[in-house]
């Protein structure tokens, strides 16, 4: 509001002034120019904020435009509930049944796994940590974030595989394995939201508890986290967009077998896997399916987004 | 007469600063005091020594003796347990953002009591000895944010009622409201004394005289003068006082 | 003491949740140090001079065209992203009437667009780049596609900066007579600089860090790449070396190269960003 007042004034301001200044012409006309430049430069930077509404758009047109038919030629419901994925035989099948299962399972894995542990952490930062620690676990969270989903998933092959085929039998690469990197994967998220939305709550709710003769923890747990608890959930769905989005960790320790699991020591392959193991060689229908199996992906994301959006506006309204 | 709580030489520091010097001062049981004074003269700290609020504030150190029924808060009695006994409300309203019912029943809760019929009765009795139970029964699973701000107020009031306090505690429970609202307040206050004994903390010396028992005037950290409400008003002793209440500082 | 014991007599439950909580953060943080311990310990013993060989030979991988590869598609993605990122958080917080629907449109779609997995950054990329514009398997459809994934970033982080330039600075220059223009370029985005950048710096490492979204639009082969030929990051090849399971040494050494590299990039950008805050008080 101010900011654009001010831009009011300033134009008020050089109004004002303009009868000194255009004595001369060539100061006129360079006012002018400085105008258009004005004018010229507000156009190219109101261009590069639709340049990402285009993109979206793009992006939703391509994906849907490209994938859809696919699904179509194939039937929704056969591409959708079908738990065959045989793309290569000579009656090829293209169920994808097994893949969003597959990605279900991991996903929850992940955030039974990273959402309490994630949600603790927070909840440490946020009221229990001496300021000495914080400034060693907050740095520590975050760069969690920036860690390259390849890192994760080639410690996940030289430490989880191993740690899981001696603890829980079978080969190691399985669900459980992909819920704990994904669990993982998804504290940083899950820690920074959380920890800000619980941050956000006032101090009298706190005060409040404690005067009832509630102890720090009942207070915290009991008075802060519901009063954050849109923030909260709004990491959750954040967390989970990312554990069903991630492709590169997941496909090398889910086993990525196409069928349905039994167990939880068993191989799974996500959507993302799918395509990413088979994109590189695939063609005709075959193609076309794994297309299919992003745009199916895209909506899952699509609709998590929504959620998102929908709970970060009731917080604000 | 019976003395609910008794403080002898008192000191309080926060840091290197002293807050509180030397302070002596018995409250009667099932009475109203209030403390009186210009901002900063210690009179919200000593209340919030009372029920070890004060503990939240980082290097705030608190010397000499606090007795409760003659037990020493500070050593004997341990401090949720405090807490329950000695009720506090705030100056504005702390409801949390939950239903009117789960903010009156979250002090029950605390101390243990589950089942809902008991619950229900503790809810019924508090909102209606907080003179509010007919303004809110009909919307206790709503958020207790959507009443007015003097409701929220009563609200508190009655959600302190609900652990059953001895002592009441409350710092400036009026600033924020309307004079009607006040009024309400005020007549609530009154009426909670036949069982409870409780501490006021106020700038407005008009409600001091007209629901406190007793008045304790504050200045600089120390208690100036203390002493039947009426008295002191009318007839005080020290000089600082007088001024005071004449309005000549403050 | 004694009466933090007594606090906890009273109420078990409490000290059993103080427990969870402190066992949950120490767990986060184990989380850190063993990832960061165990990829360390695996692969710092195998950073060796012939990792950074000019030639690779078939018995000994070099990593040195893929880190080239890299810096590469960091420079061109930037030279896309940053620019375009930065024009738009001007017109969002300069601009545009704060509430407009240009406004909310922008912020929905930067939102949406952080949130959309990699993998299908790369299906997008390898059928709009690579094939409707026929730019093929080639360095230059991998950076336009991270360009769109880390645009994101950059709108956001140059938002806040903008957001957090003090009001005053805008009016003195206006004072001055200074037009909006100017306003903009001499006084507002020099003071907003170091949140920029962090953004940057945000981005170049989720660049560096990228394998999902380029394949398919980058390729996969290991080889010091022009802007139209086809060449791996260092991320890819390093996805490569560890699926073939033929050359895990080299595979963790580059886990190594990238786990620093991002850890001193994020570290980077948080301190800059840490510094605005604190410099932003002072000006307040």
């Amino acid at each position: 509001m101010l900011r654009n007042e001010a831009y009011a004034d300033s134009n008020l301001l050089e109004e004002a002034f303009l009868p000194q200044t255009v004595e001369s012409a060539p100061k006129k006309r360079s006012f002018s120019l400085k105008s258009f430049a004005e004018y010229f430069m507000q156009g190219v930077f109101l261009l590069c904020a639709c340049i990402s509404i285009i993109c979206v758009v793009v992006i939703c047109v391509y994906m849907f435009a490209k994938g859809c038919p696919a699904i179509a030629q194939i039937g929704v419901l056969d591409f959708l509930s079908g738990t065959d994925w045989f793309p290569t035989n000579s009656v090829p099948s293209f169920g994808i049944f097994p893949m969003i299962v597959g990605s279900i399972y991991v996903t929850a894995g992940a955030v039974l796994l990273g959402v309490p542990i994630g949600l603790l952490t927070a909840v440490f930062l946020a009221r229990f940590c001496p300021e000495r620690l914080y400034k060693l676990v907050l740095p520590a969270v975050n760069l969690l974030a920036g860690i390259p989903s390849i890192v994760y998933g080639f410690f996940g092959m030289v430490v989880v595989v191993p740690f899981v085929r001696s603890v829980f039998g079978g080969t190691g690469n399985s669900i459980i394995t992909a819920s704990i990197i994904l669990g993982m994967m998804i504290l940083p998220t899950v820690v920074g939201m959380s920890e800000s939305a619980l941050k956000a709550v006032p101090e009298e709710y706190y005060e409040g508890a404690l005067a009832l003769g509630a102890t720090h923890e009942r207070s915290v747990m009991r008075v802060l986290l519901p009063a954050a608890k849109s923030g909260i959930c709004a990491a959750i769905v954040l967390a989970i967009g990312r554990a069903v989005g991630e492709t590169m960790a997941v496909v090398m320790i889910a086993g990525n077998q196409a069928r349905l699991p039994d167990e939880l020591t068993d191989g799974v392959r996500t959507l993302t896997a799918n395509i990413i193991l088979e994109m590189g060689y695939a063609s005709g229908l075959h193609y076309d399916a794994l297309l299919g199996t992003g745009v199916v992906l895209f909506v899952f994301i699509l609709i998590l987004n929504l959620l998102l959006s929908i709970i970060t506006s009731k917080r604000k309204g | 007469m019976n003395y609910k709580i008794e403080i002898s030489n008192a000191n309080l520091f926060y840091g290197g600063f002293q807050a509180l010097y030397d302070i002596n001062l018995n409250i009667e049981e099932r009475r109203i005091m209030s403390f009186i004074g210009p901002s900063g003269c210690g009179k919200s700290t000593l209340l919030k020594c009372l029920n070890r609020m004060n503990d939240l504030v980082e290097g705030c150190k608190v010397e000499g003796e606090f007795l409760l029924d003659g037990e020493d808060i500070y050593r004997d009695v341990e401090v949720t347990t405090l807490r329950k006994r000695v009720g506090m409300v705030f100056q504005k309203s702390n409801l949390f953002p939950m239903s009117i019912y789960d903010n009156i029943a979250f002090g029950p809760r605390t101390h243990g009591i589950k089942k809902k019929a008991q619950l229900d009765e503790i809810v019924e009795s508090c909102l209606k000895q907080a003179a509010i139970w007919d303004e809110c029964k009909d919307r206790l699973k709503k958020s207790a944010l959507g009443m007015s701000g003097g409701q929220q107020q009563r609200l508190c009031i009655a959600r302190a009622l609900a652990v059953k306090p001895e002592v009441i505690l409350m710092d400036e429970p009026t600033s924020a409201l309307d004079p009607i609202s006040t009024q309400k307040v005020e007549e609530l206050c009154k009426e909670l004394k036949r069982k409870y004994t409780i501490v006021i903390v106020t700038h407005n010396m008009q409600q001091a005289m007209r629901i406190a028992d007793s008045t304790a005037f504050f200045l600089h950290g120390r208690i100036e003068e203390v002493g039947p409400t009426e008295r002191i008003f009318n007839n005080p002793k020290n000089v600082r006082t007088e001024e005071y209440i004449g309005g000549r500082f403050g | 003491m004694n009466q933090r014991i007594m606090t906890y007599k009273a109420h078990p439950l409490s000290l059993v949740m103080k427990a969870l909580v402190w066992i949950s953060a120490a767990l986060s943080v184990a989380v850190f140090v063993t990832l960061v311990g165990y990829v360390l310990i695996k692969g710092v013993p195998y950073l060796s001079l012939s990792l950074f060989a000019f030639e690779g030979s078939t018995s000994e991988v070099s990593i040195l065209a893929s880190i080239v590869n890299t810096l590469k598609m960091v420079l061109i993605a930037l030279l896309v992203a940053a620019p375009l990122g930065v024009g738009c958080s001007v017109y969002l917080v300069e601009y545009a009437k704060k509430g407009s629907r240009v406004v909310k449109l922008a912020e929905l779609a930067a939102q949406t667009l952080s949130g959309i997995p990699s993998i299908i950054y790369g299906i997008f990329g390898s059928m709009f780049f690579v094939t409707s514009l026929g730019w093929r398997l080639s360095l230059l459809s991998g950076a336009f596609t991270l360009a769109i994934m880390i645009l994101p970033i950059i709108i956001t982080s140059s938002q806040e900066a903008l957001k957090s330039v003090n009001d005053s600075y805008r009016e003195g220059a206006f004072g001055l007579g200074a037009g909006k223009l100017r306003t903009v370029f001499k006084v507002v985005l020099p003071s907003a600089i170091s949140g920029i950048l962090s953004g940057i710096i945000l981005s170049i490492g989720r660049i560096v860090g990228e394998t999902a979204a380029l394949i398919f639009t980058a390729g996969t082969i290991t080889k010091l790449a022009s802007l139209t030929d086809s060449g791996s990051t260092l991320a890819v090849q390093m996805y490569n070396l560890s699926t073939e399971g033929l050359h895990m040494n080299e595979a963790s050494a580059a886990a190594v190269v990238l786990l620093i590299t991002v850890i001193a990039l994020n570290s980077a950008a948080s301190f800059i960003g840490k510094r605005i805050k604190k410099s932003g008080a002072e000006v307040n």
